[in-house]
């Protein structure tokens, strides 16, 4: 197997590790962390075909990290605003917005 | 050239003799200033009182000054064709082109002078009358738009602008009658009105779509004109054409079958019966007839037709008169009766004569009317000193009134032997050349008819006076003190018409009589207006007068029905004078005969049960069926679907993070299985 397959499989296993912990952990902080997981195996992904399918999916990986980073800034403020009404981060006790 | 010399001094003197109209479009503008400026008050100066009571007479009586000079004018010239003024083009689409044009020829003027005279007298007289309504404004402009429409009616020059006409003294008829509209019963006598009228505007338009379709004309003097080439006489066009017509005049001129509005016309305020649901408004359907006499001369069937329904009328309305005790109602019931005389008169081909008794009518009945509005204003006032609800206009609660109210009392009397048809009256002429021409085209069933409605005429109109004016008072002990006569801007008025009401019928004295000068005068006058209707009855033999009824000339039935008429006037009165009536609270409901009469024949629960109630059955079906059942049923049906869709989908609103992200991966891995598979 060269690199390329072992950085493949690096960035499967991040992603799957990610998509794990949004769906299992309650701590927002945690979900948050791990949506960057998932968005930074992505970017590994982009950067692994870039060696052979060219230089244009690098350039992917720089608007991603910028968004990355909006959304980091975004949604940590989020947070600390519910943190600062609810004095937690559990996501489950943000239940009121349903039918 | 010596063409063009000659005729030159021939042209002149024709431009030199030849009427123009003055000021036509004033005669229209002033009253509608009027409206404009009285409903403005009805809005912006509420309690103000002076500004309706000057420009609501005020623009009336320039008009009325206008249509003087007018007639002054035509006297002199005395055209033979109506002089046209267009104004401008309503509309115009493909082969019709409606014109705002105005006719003034000896008919239409003839009318004007009788709506805006009448009109001016009765709104002063208004001044007086609704002094303490809170509508004071609103009253005037109503009545002055109603002037308006009326004036539109009888200047028209076409079919269209009549209609606009037409409808508008519908319109304004409707809002008068319901002019106190917190009354309920007041407010659906105005839709009565209006609803009884749509059934006759049906028969007006589709006449109106008729005649274009004949003779792609609306004007009346293209229509008239060629009607006689146009039309076979006695045909089924010309026969369609004059009986929807009369369907519209029958719901106008409230004519069997659709004259039950007007009796119901007197919610209204008295002065506006007197103008509208006597004088004026109801009028429009003989003048109409009188208008379009080329066609009901083309006709044989619709002018018999015409005629049976006016003497039909006649008789059946003035038999209800007699034993109704709401003064207004028997007034408004003689009204029905004394345009059915109109209607015999026109239907028999005496156009003249039907216009002379408009005339002669307008002016006793609006007299009466007015009286009668007197009576109920004093009654009225001396029922709310002492705070009685006992009813104004009931007869039976009057009595004796000739001692407090000698003006009204002499006026009435002077009207009742008008509309009575006794000598010299105004009544007398134009009645007497009715039945005079019944009888004399022999028409014996319509002639004994006429009769005996005259005959009823001045017993019921008799019973109506010894009721009011005579005997003892009946109005109570408390409030006997607080009668009044009534103040002179109303006593005036009625002067005025009772003056109209002795000279009237001299304008157009019989042959018979010569006792004045002025014989045949208001013949004379419209002679140029009807002389093709009379031409196309002499020319197919209809009017072959038949000689005079049996018994001899026009003369010697002048005397018997005058004598007649002042018989029955005496025998009434002596019979009545003695009898002791109770006041209207004490009374019993009247049996028999007299119970018939009282409900008029119980022709309104007549309609009711064939004709309101099934229509009523038959909108309830519909409002249940159609528009419950089916169209807020497939609109509840589609809601409820959306809603149960909505439903479902808020299943999936858990509130749970976790669940949301666990629904989006799921969609996620879906998609990618359909991309790669």
């Amino acid at each position: 197997m060269d690199i390329e397959s072992y950085s493949l499989l690096l960035s499967a296993f991040l992603f799957a590790v990610g998509t794990a912990g949004v769906l299992l952990r309650r701590n927002a902080i945690i979900i948050f962390m791990c949506v960057e997981l998932m968005l930074n195996a992505v970017n590994l992904t982009l950067v692994v075909f870039s060696r052979s399918l060219g230089v244009e999916a690098q350039v992917l990986v720089f608007f991603s990290m910028a968004v990355a980073a909006a959304e980091a800034a975004v949604g940590l403020a989020i947070i600390l605003a519910i943190f600062r009404h609810y004095e937690v981060v559990d996501v489950d006790r943000f239940n009121l917005l349903k039918w | 050239m010596v063409n063009l010399l000659g005729s030159v001094p021939g042209l002149l003197q024709h431009a030199e003799g030849a009427y123009q109209p003055i000021l036509p479009g004033l005669i229209l503008v002033l009253p509608l200033a009027g409206f404009v400026i009285n409903g403005l008050g009805a809005f912006v100066w509420r309690g103000n009182r002076s500004v309706p009571s000057l420009v609501g007479p005020l623009a009336i009586i320039g008009a009325f000054g206008i249509v003087l000079a007018n007639f002054f004018a035509m006297k002199g010239a005395m055209p033979h064709e109506p002089a046209v003024v267009s104004l401008w083009t309503w509309m115009a689409v493909g082969d019709l082109s409606v014109g705002v044009d105005l006719q003034f020829d000896q008919l239409s003027l003839l009318m004007m002078l009788i709506v805006t005279g009448v009109s001016a007298v009765i709104h002063v007289y208004s001044v007086g009358y609704m002094r303490d309504d809170p509508g004071y404004s609103r009253y005037f402009s109503y009545l002055n738009l109603f002037v308006f429409f009326m004036l539109v009616l009888v200047m028209g020059a076409n079919f269209p602008i009549m209609f606009v006409g037409w409808e508008g003294v519908g319109l304004c008829s409707y809002l008068l009658i319901g002019f106190w509209y917190e009354n309920r019963d007041f407010a659906s006598a105005g839709m009565k009105a209006f609803i009884v009228n749509r059934i006759g505007d049906f028969g007006f338009l589709v006449a109106m779509f008729l005649i274009f379709v004949q003779f792609g004309s609306l004007g009346f003097v293209e229509v008239f004109g060629a009607a006689p080439e146009r039309l076979v006489y006695g045909g089924g066009v010309a026969t369609l054409i004059t009986l929807f017509l009369f369907l519209g005049c029958a719901g106008k001129s409230a004519q069997i079958p659709l004259y039950v509005w007007l009796p119901d016309a007197m919610a209204g305020p008295t002065p506006v019966s007197a103008l509208i649901h006597a004088a004026t408004m109801v009028t429009a359907g003989v003048y109409l007839v009188a208008r379009a006499g080329v066609l009901f001369a083309l006709s044989p069937v619709s002018q018999a037709v015409v005629a049976a329904v006016g003497a039909g009328t006649a008789l059946f309305a003035a038999t209800i008169a007699t034993q109704q005790y709401d003064i207004k109602k028997v007034l408004a019931y003689s009204t029905v009766s004394q345009l059915g005389y109109m209607f015999l008169a026109v239907g028999v081909g005496a156009f003249t004569a039907g216009i002379f008794h408009l005339m002669t009518h307008a002016f006793f009945k609006a007299l009466l009317f007015l009286g009668s509005g007197a009576v109920i204003h004093a009654m009225h006032h001396a029922l709310h000193v002492v705070h009685r609800d006992d009813d104004p206009n009931d007869m039976r609660n009057h009595g004796g009134l000739k001692n407090v109210m000698p003006i009204t009392w002499g006026t009435m009397w002077i009207g009742t032997l008008a509309i009575a048809g006794i000598f010299p009256f105004a009544g007398f002429f134009s009645k007497d050349e009715i039945i005079w021409s019944a009888g004399s085209y022999g028409y014996v069933v319509l002639w004994v008819v006429s009769v005996l409605a005259a005959f009823l005429t001045a017993a019921y109109m008799t019973r109506l006076m010894v009721m009011t004016f005579h005997g003892e008072n009946r109005s109570g002990a408390d409030a006997r003190p607080h009668l009044r006569e009534v103040p002179a801007v109303m006593w005036v008025p009625l002067a005025i018409l009772a003056a109209l009401s002795i000279v009237g019928g001299w304008v157009n004295i019989p042959e018979a009589l010569p006792v004045l000068p002025a014989v045949g005068a208001l013949h004379h006058w419209l002679e140029p207006v009807m002389e093709p209707a009379r031409h196309v009855m002499t020319e197919h033999g209809f009017r072959q007068a038949h000689g005079a009824p049996p018994g001899g000339g026009e003369a010697v039935w002048a005397l018997v029905s005058t004598g007649a008429a002042l018989l029955i006037v005496l025998l009434t009165f002596r019979a009545l004078v003695q009898r002791r009536y109770r006041s209207a609270a004490e009374s019993d409901m009247p049996t028999g005969l007299a119970g018939l009469l009282y409900h008029k024949w119980y022709v309104d629960e007549l309609y009711d049960r064939l004709l309101v109630r099934p229509l009523l059955a038959l909108w309830r079906g519909c409002w249940r069926i159609v528009d419950v059942g089916l169209i807020d049923g497939t609109l509840n049906a589609m809601a409820s679907g959306t809603r149960m869709v909505g439903w479902v989908g808020s299943l999936f609103q858990t509130g749970r993070v976790a669940g949301y992200m666990l629904w989006f991966l799921t969609g996620v891995i879906l998609i990618l299985a359909l991309l790669l598979l």
